[in-house]
């Protein structure tokens, strides 16, 4: 009698296929890996290589042909005070954007991870969940209905006799216009809508952790609601506050299409990215703009790695 | 007659750490053998070696007189009992019991019966129907044993099979264990943490430290005789002597263990060591006290029904001189 | 946590909250009925269903709609197949490097998605690729991919670690482990990415403007629709339509994963 049992299935070219992934486990590995490192390797990598290498090219202002020969002039021209309006411009509505959203999303997430139990937690998350995944599109085009002159929250405040306060505040410079739909607000309201689902899920994801003998016991040492919030509650929920706002911020900073459809003519990141590949036809400064979400975001990034924000994620 | 399992000078690396170093060890045909340690002694390596899940770094394994070197698990003719069970949720009691079958070609009715005979022979019949997120701990753990023996293994290979049960559970199963491994004859190959599993059941034991084999004998040899220091200290609740104290009882200046059941109190006049009592602890059919000398302190089981001393007096100790055993400093 | 009686504050912010996100959406139903139809003018002066037959008679919508579904099976295919096996990798091994393969993968998401869409145009550019049905292909796949893969690392490590052992001391190799054990295991989980990865692919807009060169997928349509209205009323049909059809798979990828993985969807 033999150690080796050999059954029929064990012979053949799937057997001795297998007997090779077990002595060289790196042959597995390489297997696995292989196709999803080559993939995102050559077409994402690659093409953010690309994306560099491009923003080393510059046009010329005339002819509008591009000159491959490298040169730091375009990355000279993003500095213009145009281009830096920009940027201040768009980090300051991402970063108004995340808190926002962080402040609407609180609570809900807090009640989910809380207080809903059963049919209602279930409802909760699908309560997310859809919009998460709903057209982003559809999301856009549904605020230009309700915020058009003649559209449902204008109609709400001359139906209760407020059409004064709205007007009055859409006459405040910087963040009011002609109407809602085109006015620094409605771009605003229209990001933190579109981005608070991502928002919600890390932060409740957090807070699902945290037991809620916790909060008894804080209350039950004498702690306010208040200093519970800030003393218990806040510190565990951050890594999924920063996990949340990773997107929000991220999001916001590319994004072309809401700023677009819904605002002024002030220009973002996104939307100057846009209009230099498009229009203008000059992808050497489309390039470089881009990078800077990605140096943003890059910095964003490593300090949130370093709070342990992955783990909510 | 070759050995079931034999290892040749093995040793198992990961990085820095040495989870098996420098094994050798014989295991026969039919024998209960235990592999005993605590956690990160090896054994559990020593057992997946022996599976095929890692293969070792240096040194042999033969079974049955056969090198296993590059050999998958599924080519060897052993079977294991998970520490976790790792039945297939996806599958029946009865598809996981014959699930080896199916895999090596057996027909459908008759891998069925075998099935059925198999959990018959675990007391679950009429259970092949049920998933195993239906079961309770216990039953899961026949299901394994099951699923294992149904394949008819030259040696079973069992990793911790009883941490996850409850102590009655646990003390019923070790039993069991042992029944059923006189019923089918094949070669157990147990690991375990609890001295108290490895004794009872056992024909040997191994014990482990750090990666290196500290003694292998009959349970017997190993609780009464140990041969290292760790193994006094691991098996059994011994007292382990210090050179000094060691002499102090008559025995040569090494460490020496001397189990506490060998010591008796007498009266403090005219013995040859007496102490006082620091403290007692009840067992239940014994008791364990502790007695301070002069070099120090030792334990001594009082069985039940006779006196028990209290704390602060004095005593008188006597002991058969054999009960002394010198140990390697190791 | 423990359930206790939440205080009625907290209650409302969190209501408000939930109807700020699906009230604007319900809205776009109301809109698709109404009657007028060259202003957003609330209250609906009267209900109608004539822009159901307009919306189903233009052909530029049915052509739209076809490119989408193509695009999205063939990259929710592509992406199946990439992130189940690094799944398989990032969860069941362990190899240098494993946290920069976890980044690289989360990366095409994490980042602006402007920055995927332009430097994948900047790589066609460099490279003389002309757009096609594959150029679109390569960019939806490559940000897909994420989704399939959070989905099945989460089921990965809840699988037992023993049972692919279990498998193979029972006399399985490594194709028999992946056929009876490995896939039935995964199954709901890459059901339950490949729908969500069906929905992010059908829906996305803001990389394909830049890998779609003059084809039309139906986000690329309304987009169109949003900067140069044509015919507003058909495109609330077409947006109401789109509501549903994409909360279908969500529905289902829900039910799919329910009770076994925390937040499956959580990776968009």
């Amino acid at each position: 009698m033999t150690a080796a049992a050999a059954g029929a299935a064990r012979g053949g070219v799937a057997g001795r296929l297998s007997d090779l992934l077990w002595r060289r486990p790196s042959v597995l590995l390489a297997l696995l890996l292989g196709p999803p490192l080559l993939w995102l390797g050559l077409v994402y990598l690659g093409s953010l290589g690309a994306l560099l290498v491009q923003s080393f090219f510059s046009i010329d202002e005339f002819s509008g042909v591009i000159d491959r020969t490298p040169t730091l002039r375009t990355w000279g021209e993003l500095l213009r005070p145009a281009n830096l309006d920009i940027i201040a411009r768009t980090v300051l509505m991402a970063a108004l954007v995340t808190g926002a959203s962080v402040v609407v999303a609180f609570p809900i997430a807090y009640y989910a991870a809380r207080y809903a139990r059963g049919r209602w937690k279930a409802a909760f998350y699908l309560g997310v969940m859809l919009p998460l995944w709903s057209s982003y599109l559809v999301k856009v085009y549904a605020w230009k209905l309700i915020l058009a002159k003649e559209g449902i929250v204008g109609w709400g405040f001359e139906s209760v006799g407020l059409g004064w306060l709205l007007e009055a505040f859409l006459s405040v410079p910087g963040i009011g216009g002609n109407s809602l739909s085109v006015s620094p607000t409605g771009t605003f309201l229209v990001f933190v809508h579109v981005w608070l689902p991502f928002m919600i899920l890390p932060i409740q994801a957090a807070l699902e952790r945290v037991p809620g003998s916790l909060v008894e016991a804080s209350a039950d040492l004498g702690a306010s609601p208040g200093r519970t919030f800030r003393h218990v509650l806040w510190p565990l929920a951050l890594p999924g506050v920063v996990a949340g706002s990773i997107f929000t911020f991220s999001l916001t900073l590319g994004d072309y299409i809401i700023p677009q459809i819904i605002g002024t003519s002030a220009r973002f990141i996104g939307l100057a990215v846009y209009q230099y590949q498009g229009t203008a036809g000059n992808v050497p400064l489309a390039a470089a703009f881009a990078v800077v979400p990605i140096a943003v975001m890059g910095l964003y990034l490593w300090g949130a790695k370093r709070m342990g924000a992955f783990d909510a994620m | 007659m070759t050995s079931a399992v034999s290892f040749r000078g093995v040793s198992r690396h990961f990085g820095e750490v040495r989870a098996v170093d420098g094994v050798d060890l014989d295991i026969a045909e039919g024998e209960f053998f235990a592999m005993l340690g605590p956690s990160g002694s090896g054994k559990t390596t020593c057992l997946r070696l022996v599976a095929g899940f890692e293969a070792p770094d240096d040194g042999e394994i033969r079974l049955f007189g056969e090198p296993v070197a590059g050999l998958p698990p599924y080519r060897r003719a052993v079977n294991t009992v998970f520490q976790d069970y790792a039945l297939f949720p996806h599958l029946s009691v009865l598809d996981n019991v014959a699930y080896g079958l199916m895999i090596s070609g057996v027909g459908k009715a008759e891998r069925r019966r075998r099935a059925e005979e198999a959990l018959g022979m675990m007391a679950l019949p009429g259970y092949g129907a049920r998933r195993p997120s239906e079961l309770s701990g216990g039953q899961r753990q026949r299901v394994a044993l099951a699923r294992a023996l149904v394949n008819r293994p030259r040696v079973l290979l069992l990793d911790e099979p009883l941490g996850a049960l409850d102590l009655k559970l646990r003390e019923q199963m070790q039993d069991e264990l042992k029944a059923l491994q006189r019923k089918v004859g094949i070669t157990f190959l147990l690991v375990t943490h609890d001295q108290g599993e490895a004794l009872s059941m056992a024909d040997r034991v191994a014990v482990f430290d750090r990666g290196r084999l500290q003694q292998v004998g009959t349970p017997a040899e190993v609780y009464g005789r140990p041969r290292t220091r760790f193994v006094a200290d691991f098996v059994g609740s011994g007292n382990v002597l210090a050179p000094e104290l060691a002499r102090a009882f008559g025995g040569a200046a090494a460490w020496t263990s001397l189990r506490p059941e060998a010591l008796r109190l007498v009266a403090p006049e005219g013995a040859a060591l007496a102490g006082t009592v620091m403290a007692a602890r009840y067992l239940g059919a014994a008791t364990r006290v502790a007695v301070a000398l002069p070099q120090g302190e030792v334990a001594v089981l009082v069985p039940g029904g006779q006196a028990v001393p209290e704390a602060g007096t004095r005593v008188g100790l006597a002991w058969e001189a054999g009960a002394l055993h010198p140990m390697e400093a190791a | 946590m423990r359930a206790d009686r939440a205080p009625w504050w907290l209650g409302a912010l969190a209501g408000g909250g939930l109807l700020f996100l699906h009230g604007p959406i319900l809205l776009i139903f109301a809109y698709a009925f109404s009657t007028e139809d060259s202003s957003f003018t609330w209250p609906p002066p009267g209900l109608t269903l004539r822009w159901f037959g307009a919306a189903w008679e233009r052909p530029d919508i049915w052509e739209a709609l076809g490119l989408s579904l193509r695009v999205a099976l063939v990259s929710t295919a592509v992406a199946l197949v990439l992130g189940t096996l690094c799944a398989a990798a990032v969860a069941r091994t362990r190899f240098f490097g494993r946290e920069v393969v976890s980044l690289l993968v989360i990366l095409p998401i994490a980042l602006p998605g402007i920055i995927t869409g332009i430097a994948l145009r900047s790589a066609f550019n460099l490279a003389d690729i002309p757009f096609s049905f594959w150029t679109i292909v390569l960019g939806h796949a490559t940000f897909c991919v994420v989704v399939v893969h959070n989905n099945a690392v989460a089921r990965f490590r809840r699988m037992s670690g023993s049972l692919i052992e279990a498998s193979m001391d029972l006399g399985a190799t490594y194709g028999q482990t992946l056929r009876h054990v490995i896939l039935p295991n995964i199954a709901t989980a890459l059901l339950a990415g490949g729908m969500l990865a069906f929905a992010l692919s059908f829906d996305e807009v803001i990389v394909t403007t830049f890998t779609a060169g003059n084809q039309a997928t139906l986000p690329i349509w309304m987009l169109e629709e949003l900067v140069r209205p044509r015919e507003r009323p058909v495109t609330n049909v077409v947006a109401m339509v789109v509501v549903l059809v994409t909360a279908l798979p969500i529905l289902a990828a829900y039910h799919l994963t329910r009770g076994t993985d925390t937040v499956a969807g959580s990776g968009k």
